[in-house]
């Protein structure tokens, strides 16, 4: 591990940040009355096509994983069709978790679903562009010690801070403040992108930090 | 002294108890009460002063009107009427106000501003404590001396139109009443009205329109205009009859509370205590350019200037003082026998509360006053009248008036005022308890259960004594010193002692625990302690939850919205189990042979992180990795899919349970199952659901019992069933049209016989399982007979609605049992948080809250033929607690059945002893620093009440269950 690797990984986390602020900032030059707060379901909808979108073009750029060895048409197709299904299961689950911790389950559906599929974006999709469809590969990224470059690190601690974020998100929303981001679901999301950032900005921090320390295996 | 940690847990819990019931008699100050219990006899009014011979005025002086009528508007605020849209919307009562003959007022009512004690103090005109609230849960009937149990007494005739409120407190007391909340039409009155001479009526409309939409809403000023002109109505109509008798009749406008800027009520805001009070008779004449403002007073002195406009006795309880201009038009003779009623009646209440009272400057203006009024009375039979007696009839008055106002003040602060002496004892009690429990967890926890507290060394007991003399100085001091009664000073001397003994021991036990850790450390030291310290995600989870769900009852929205903590805790947990089910099934995969080149790598794994253990990267535990093993050898036991969906079996099971019970504050209204289910059209549906709980009740508790109590628990469920059936809760299948509605005392008895039985069975077999050998099988079942015993009683007092809940309940502990804390071995502690938390969701899942109004009064009538406060009061308390008991029982039986149990239960003893009391001493910090608070009466109060008797029972419970641990090992 050199610390030009740090280096690239704070690059392209900083752009993954800048994608975001790039979906609040860009949307009002198109859209008259454009707020995060009241038009949050446009809001969800483009941060996510921002965030994946940045994402694909880090894995189309940078490739930190080069692993693809056969590349046939068929295989790259399967492959696509395989990443969508993967992250639309994923919504879903989330989506059953979220009633599961009662939210509304008939009325607000879309709300609830576009929160899914925002916290889908930011843990789903840089797995999926990092590992693959490849359950066993996730499986030991997660598990503990089973990390093996820094980019499965950073992927590690930006999927595990934004699921905090999410959870910490719910904290607001019984006090009686009254404020309009206290609406089901608007502070989990931004509970969730505070804690994407947050990953996304601690991660190479972390890495650096502990450089020393740390060694993977390569294979 | 060696004492077991569960025993030594028990007696801390037992002593916290103490603890908090010395805090809360200090919290809650006792209102003033008159000694004299209402007996409706005729009592001697109090003759006229008059200095040297008796006064020939000793009757009550006669009613100053012929007929009162009370218009009670509720939520009425009072800029509604004196402010801008009183312009708007009530121009009759705005005309009435500035120009017509009435007298306006602004009267403050005191928190909690909810209606019911509203109603109570303007018709008693005394304040209710907090207290009140819960000695007349059960009896709602108003008992306190009342201005219309007077009227009742004095033979008036009485109608009442509107809320149901008054019907309950006022139970056979109007001769009339139409409780209905819906009503908008005067003709109903006029019709009657002829007869009578008290009349009431309670508008709600307002109050509603408040509560949906708040006070800016356009509805408001419909609502407002309607109101006005049924003032109009009635007033028009009073008018015309008093032109009938020639005798003035009195209008009163006024409203129990105000209303809050969102529209509720409850708090003290300035909003929720202004309401308008307008009092219109003819006999308040007023001349043209006679402007008068509205005049500050309190809400209770409506009470008295009821009682001597109607003629009748002041009540007994009475703080507040008449509102004068009422009686300015009469003679001077009239006006001073009218405060002279008035102010002996506070000066006989303070006479009675306060012991100092000779000192109070209320009083001595009183005797002051009396001695004046004496020699007025006397100058005035003897010559008649001249300039003199009227300016000295004058400066009498002035006496009076302020003789009354410095009584009614210090009647009324006797009750606001928190006896701080009686707190801070409480708190040190529980503190130092608390304190000696988290001293002791390192102890208990990590080495043998056992403790022994150094009480008898010499060093200790020097110093104990020096403490207990400096703290009896203490006491001797602040109790001769002050001038307010103090509730911990009116103790008797012995039991005062004997809490000086219980605080100074404790601080010695601390000290000597501390001590012992001191050299304990060293010790440790030089062992080179163990490395092992890392946590898994539960117990990180279950420590950061319980630190969460304490410091979060320091917001109010948090005590209000407490069930959404529990929920998402107990969410959590799920979760987190759900990933520790999945890494011990794929921990086992990997060592399964099939993934070698997985397990090659993983040891590698392991390696390279022992090697730099330093990192604060992961480093597996042991133990930990121990965990998956049984899993795989367990594989013909324990399916392995079972344990990986049993987590989201029980998640799945609290999503239901909990959209069955809406509760709390924000979510209270919405719709939920439990009111499609207790709506008559859906009879069927709920007989088939109760049905169906209790065939799975059944069907989840047999297992264990022995066959005679499986026989008794069947019949016992189905005289459950037929209980509901009789009292007309559900409909038995065979009979469809049920014939009249009995109490079903006999079907409720048919199951106490059997509850009775099967817990009797069960305490026989513990018996048993001491005195004969070593046979834990007995034990057992012995435990798990009476914890059924207690589900029979739950089933039978819950309502059928909330069977579901009970089911489920049995449902989760099943499937947890069996596939979540066997296979993964999860320690004692550990269990035992866990319980504690689905305890405390299972509180709220029966549609409990921290309100007091959620309390469920009808479990305390099963059975019973009448109101017998002992077995009333422990039913109710067990229907309310039903969640934290059976969980608690399941704990104790799990943890019993479990062969190598040794000290687990005696551990799980300490672990939900310390467990429970965190958050009551955490709270009671909480709420001192927060007793200025805006929602203190009406959010963190009951919920202090809640946690005092959530205290009270896992005190109860740790005993309990040590006495039943404690003989077993005495035997062993
Ligand atoms: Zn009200
Ligand atoms: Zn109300």
């Amino acid at each position: 591990m050199k610390d030009t690797d740090i280096k690239r990984l704070l690059y392209t986390n900083l752009l993954c940040i800048f994608s975001i602020f790039l979906s609040i900032f860009i949307p009002p030059f198109f859209l008259d009355n454009f707020s995060v707060l009241e038009t949050h379901l446009i809001w969800l909808c483009t941060c996510s096509t921002f965030v994946t979108a940045v994402n694909l073009l880090l894995y189309l750029v940078v490739k930190p994983n080069v692993s693809s060895k056969r590349s046939s048409l068929s295989h790259k197709v399967t492959r696509v069709l395989k990443c969508w299904i993967y992250f639309l299961m994923s919504c879903f689950f989330l989506h059953v978790i979220f009633v599961l911790y009662g939210a509304p389950l008939i009325e607000l559906v879309l709300e609830t679903f576009l929160f899914a599929v925002i916290l889908s974006t930011f843990t789903t999709v840089p797995c999926l562009c990092l590992l693959g469809p490849n359950l066993k590969a996730w499986l030991r990224v997660f598990s503990r010690n089973g990390v093996t470059s820094i980019w499965e690190n950073s992927l590690q601690i930006t999927t595990i801070s934004s699921f905090v974020g999410a959870w910490l998100g719910a904290f607001p929303i019984p006090l009686d403040w009254e404020r309009p981001w206290q609406v089901w679901p608007i502070s989990c999301t931004l509970g969730a992108t505070f804690g994407y950032v947050a990953g996304l900005v601690i991660s190479p921090l972390w890495i650096y930090w502990n450089r020393k320390q740390l060694t993977y295996k390569t294979n | 002294m060696r004492l077991r940690s569960g025993a030594f847990a028990a007696s801390c819990v037992a002593v916290e108890v103490i603890g908090v019931a010395i805090f809360l008699r200090g919290f809650f100050p006792t209102p003033v009460r008159s000694s004299a219990r209402p007996e409706h006899r005729a009592e001697t009014p109090a003759p006229e002063p008059v200095a040297g011979s008796s006064s020939n005025w000793t009757k009550l002086p006669p009613p100053l009107f012929s007929k009162v009528v009370i218009v009670l508007i509720d939520a009425l605020r009072d800029d509604f009427v004196f402010g801008s849209k009183g312009v708007k919307y009530m121009p009759y009562t705005t005309y009435l106000i500035e120009k017509g003959a009435s007298h306006s007022f602004v009267a403050e009512a005191k928190p909690p501003t909810v209606t019911m004690p509203r109603i109570k103090a303007l018709m008693t005109g005394s304040l209710p404590g907090f207290v009140d609230l819960i000695r007349n849960l059960n009896s709602p009937a108003l008992l306190e001396d009342n201005v219309i149990g007077q009227a009742k007494a004095a033979g008036k005739r009485m109608i009442f139109y509107g809320d149901e409120t008054w019907v309950k407190l006022f139970p056979k007391h109007f001769v009339e009443y139409d409780g209905t909340t819906s009503f908008f039409v005067s003709d109903y009155i006029e019709a009657q009205a002829d007869l009578c001479e008290f009349k009431a009526s309670h508008y709600l409309g307002l109050d509603h329109i408040g509560h949906i939409s708040g006070p800016s809403s356009p509805l408001i000023g419909h609502k407002l205009n309607e109101m006005d002109s049924i003032l109009m109505k009635i007033h028009t109509s009073l008018l015309s009859k008093e032109r009938e008798t020639l005798s003035p009749s009195l209008l009163v406008l006024c409203s129990d509370h105000g209303m809050s800027e969102t529209g509720s009520h409850g708090a003290s805001s300035t909003e929720e205590v202004s309401t308008p009070l307008i009092l219109i008779s003819s006999a308040f004449e007023r001349r043209p350019g006679d402007i008068r403002h509205p005049k500050h007073v309190q809400q209770t002195d409506l009470a008295a200037t009821l009682a001597i406009g109607l003629g009748l006795p002041i009540p007994k309880d009475n703080v507040g003082s008449l509102l004068f201009p009422v009686i300015e038009g009469k003679s001077m003779r009239e006006q001073l026998r009218f405060l002279h009623l008035n102010t002996l009646q506070l000066s006989k209440l303070l006479q009675e509360n306060i012991p100092s009272y000779e000192k109070d400057p209320g009083f001595e203006q009183f005797k002051m006053a009396e001695r004046l009024h004496g020699n007025w009375v006397k100058l005035h039979l003897e010559e008649n009248h001249s300039d003199i007696l009227l300016g000295l009839g004058t400066k009498v008055l002035r006496q009076y008036l302020g003789a009354l106002k410095t009584l009614s003040l210090s009647l009324s602060t006797q009750v606001a005022q928190y006896d701080i002496y009686s707190m801070v004892i409480g708190t040190v009690v529980v503190l130092e308890v608390l304190t000696l429990l988290l001293i002791s967890i390192p102890h208990v926890l990590c080495r043998k259960a056992e403790l022994d507290i150094a009480l008898l060394s010499p060093v200790f007991s020097l110093l104990f004594y020096l403490i207990f003399l400096v703290l009896t100085a203490i006491h001797v001091v602040v109790c001769t010193s002050s001038e307010s009664s103090c509730y911990f000073c009116s103790f008797p001397w012995l039991a005062a002692g004997g809490v000086m003994v219980l605080v100074s021991a404790l601080l010695c036990a601390i000290l000597s625990a501390l001590a012992r850790m001191v050299i304990d450390g060293t010790l440790l030291r030089k062992n080179a302690a163990h490395p092992n310290l890392e946590w898994s995600e539960v117990e990180l989870l279950l420590l950061l939850g319980t630190v969460g769900h304490v410091l979060s009852l320091g917001a109010s929205s948090f005590v209000e919205e407490e069930h959404q903590t529990w929920y998402f805790l107990v969410n959590t947990l799920c979760l987190a189990l759900s990933q520790e089910t999945c890494r011990s099934y794929f921990l086992r995969d990997d060592y399964g042979p099939q993934h070698h080149f997985h397990v090659e790598q993983g040891f590698e794994g392991i390696f390279a992180c022992t090697l730099q253990d330093s990192t604060g990267y992961s480093v597996p535990k042991p133990d930990r990795a121990g965990k998956g093993i049984p899993l795989a050898e367990a594989q013909g036991g324990y399916k392995w899919w079972a344990v990986l969906a049993s987590p989201w079996l029980v998640l799945v099971c609290c999503r239901l349970l909990r959209s069955l019970n809406q509760t709390g504050v924000q979510g209270a209204h919405r719709p939920d199952l439990s009111h499609w289910l207790t709506s008559s059209d859906h009879k069927v549906q709920l007989s088939g659901l109760a049905a169906l709980s209790l065939l799975v009740i059944f069907m989840l508790i047999q297992r264990g019992c022995s066959p005679m109590s499986k026989v008794a628990l069947a019949l016992g469920l189905l005289g459950v069933f037929c209980y509901r059936a009789a009292i007309g809760n559900v409909l038995f299948p065979w009979q469809p049209d049920n014939k009249g509605i009995s109490k079903g005392i006999i079907e409720a008895r048919f199951v106490y016989v059997f509850i009775l039985g099967i817990l009797f069975m069960g305490t026989k077999d513990l018996l048993k399982s001491q005195i004969i050998s070593a046979d834990f099988k007995i034990k057992t079942v012995g435990f798990w007979e009476i914890y059924s015993g207690l589900v029979l009683l739950a089933a039978l007092l819950l309502r059928p609605h909330n069977l579901p809940v009970l089911a489920f309940s049995l449902l989760i502990q099943t499937i947890m049992t069996k596939f979540i804390w066997k296979p993964l071995k999860h320690d004692a502690a550990e269990i035992t948080v866990m319980h504690y938390w689905f305890g405390q969701a299972f509180f709220y899942f029966q549609g409990n809250s921290n309100n007091i109004a959620t309390i469920d009064i009808s479990a305390g009538f099963v059975g019973l033929d009448t109101y017998m406060e002992v077995p009333a009061t422990f039913l109710t308390v067990f229907g309310t607690y039903v969640g934290p008991v059976l969980w608690a029982s399941h704990l104790v039986h799990f943890l019993s059945s479990e062969a190598n149990s040794g000290s687990a239960l005696s551990r799980a003893c300490f672990c939900y002893a310390l467990i429970c009391s965190v958050p009551v001493a955490t709270y009671i910090i909480l709420v001192t620093s927060l007793r200025y608070h805006l929602f203190i009466w009406s959010v963190f109060s009951p919920k202090l009440l809640y946690e005092g008797m959530h205290l009270l029972i896992t005190a109860a419970l740790c005993v309990v269950f040590t006495a039943t641990d404690q003989t077993s090992y005495t035997r062993a």
